[in-house]
């Protein structure tokens, strides 16, 4: 085995040199809950590790008013639950955070890790998708904004270039009335991979939904977001008929695979299933504001 | 490559090693520093056979490269009695017989102390999913969930 370096740059500018330096044979660490699994596995093999842990951005939850926040992408998830208000303004996002993995792997894991992982399934990606968060990404080039849901390129896929690293997340403002909810389909209660994900962002005035993002995942190459189920819901009551052709919409969205884990008939059902139950605890959540 | 020199503190006690970047705090524990106290099970952050504290909160040793200590608090089992005197949770497993084969203790031990520091007052539901993380193949769960809980009382009785 060839000998690995170790670099924890104390800031952004010096990790995406080293990072754009090492031209594809350095890997990012933030909670190693992925990468140090794929390095033990065999699959990945970095010439170098660039922990970005030390870079204060990278672990900065900094509360923006109104509602709004950016946390750093490498916050792990047990200390953004133990943010006092974090988690009011954004429950569904942080459920979705907290859901990855045991008490342990949280003390790890970070959003940042679960949406460059690339996985289909990582399940704090439908969450930020839905509350409609913006990335901000900083590479030898200077930084981008995009927002989540066009970071994913396919499974284990990004639309990154060489040398970007991705520095935080921005939530946006929370209108009065407004709130979130993740559910996941797992076979069992705890520490399984996400067979459908689903998160429902919700802005509600006198019962009336005014605006709705909706976060899909585990059905598709790249968690989706679903426009026609969002348009389904905007100017209803979250009446039956809406439900019903909110989760049409996303279960035309599916276009998942057959595992064992779920066949595409499941998965699919199941979609519109997800959206009915969460955009119901969003709407309750929403009126409790 | 020359390895890295690593200075941290373990239980309290301040310590230096040198490593490779690519070792695992769990290997550096059980080797060169022979706490062999933490265990390995599955290496892939499964079990929680190897379950740490660093800087106060839980992890997976395997999953932590062991250069990450530089500068931290580390808490291992071995660190868990006091002056030679079991911790309240050490002391109940024994007397209520909450293991079989043993291996997967130290990971439920470190885990559960640091459940009951957040929540000193679990219910059942909120024990197993504090464990969810540890696995036990000889199914012993249910006696660990109940002297946890037995402890837990203790602890708040003797809090008062
Ligand atoms: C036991 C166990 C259970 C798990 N359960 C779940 C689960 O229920 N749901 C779920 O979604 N996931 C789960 N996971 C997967 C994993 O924990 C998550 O994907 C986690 O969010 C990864 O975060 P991390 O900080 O540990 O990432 P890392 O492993 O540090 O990084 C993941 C990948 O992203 C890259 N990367 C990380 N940060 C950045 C950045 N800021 N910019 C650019 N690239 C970056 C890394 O190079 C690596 O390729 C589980 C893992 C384990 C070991
Ligand atoms: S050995 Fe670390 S979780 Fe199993």
């Amino acid at each position: 085995m060839t000998e690995i370096r170790y670099l924890a740059p104390g800031s952004l500018d010096e990790a995406v040199k080293a990072f754009a330096a090492a031209s594809g044979a350095a890997s990012i660490l933030a909670g190693g809950t992925d990468l140090l699994v794929q390095m033990r596995a065999g699959v990945r093999q970095p010439g170098t590790i660039i922990d970005i842990k030390k870079i204060p951005a990278l672990t900065a939850i900094e509360e923006l008013g109104g509602g709004a926040f950016r946390i750093g992408a490498a916050v792990p998830g047990a200390v953004l639950a133990e943010h006092p208000t974090f988690g009011k303004a954004w429950p569904g996002v942080l459920e979705a955070i907290n859901l990855i993995g045991s008490k342990q792997v949280q003390g790890r894991a970070s959003p940042g890790g679960n949406l460059c992982n690339g996985s289909p399934a990582g399940d704090s990606v439908p969450a930020m998708v839905a509350a409609g968060a913006v990335v901000t990404i900083q590479g030898p080039n200077g930084g981008r904004e995009l927002p989540v849901e066009a970071v994913p390129a396919g499974p284990g896929r990004l639309n990154l270039t060489p040398g970007e690293i991705v520095v935080s997340f921005t939530f946006p403002d929370r209108p009065k009335g407004s709130s979130d909810a993740y559910l996941r389909m797992i076979p069992r209660t705890e520490m399984d991979i996400a067979v459908v994900g689903l998160a429902v962002n919700l802005s509600m005035d006198g019962g009336v939904v005014t605006a709705a993002r909706v976060g899909l995942g585990a059905v598709a190459p790249t968690v989706l977001l679903v426009g026609d189920a969002a348009a389904a819901l905007v100017g209803s009551r979250l009446e039956d008929a809406a439900l019903e052709k909110a989760a049409d919409a996303c279960r035309a969205a599916c276009n998942p695979i057959n595992d064992k884990r779920g066949t595409i008939a499941y998965r699919t059902k199941v979609a519109g299933v997800l959206l009915k139950r969460v955009a119901a605890i969003a709407a309750q959540r929403a009126g409790g504001n | 490559m020359a390895k890295i020199h690593v200075s941290t503190t373990i239980n309290g006690e301040p310590l230096e090693y040198l490593c490779d970047a690519s070792a695992s705090m769990l290997d550096i524990l059980r080797g060169p520093l022979g706490l062999t106290g933490t265990k390995e099970g599955c290496g892939t952050g499964d079990c929680g056979a190897c379950s740490v504290t660093v800087d106060g909160r839980l992890m997976c040793s395997c999953l932590m490269l062991a250069v990450e200590a530089e500068g931290k608090q580390i808490g291992t089992i071995e660190g868990m009695a006091q002056g030679g005197e079991l911790h309240p949770l050490q002391q109940k497993f024994l007397e209520m017989a909450a293991l079989q084969c043993g291996i997967c203790t130290p990971g439920v031990l470190i885990s559960a102390r640091s459940l009951l520091e957040k929540n000193p007052d679990p219910t059942e539901e909120e024990v197993r999913f504090g464990l969810a993380g540890n696995l036990c193949r000889c199914t012993g769960y249910d006696k660990i969930v109940r002297a946890v809980m037995e402890t837990a009382a203790e602890m708040r009785e003797a809090a008062r």
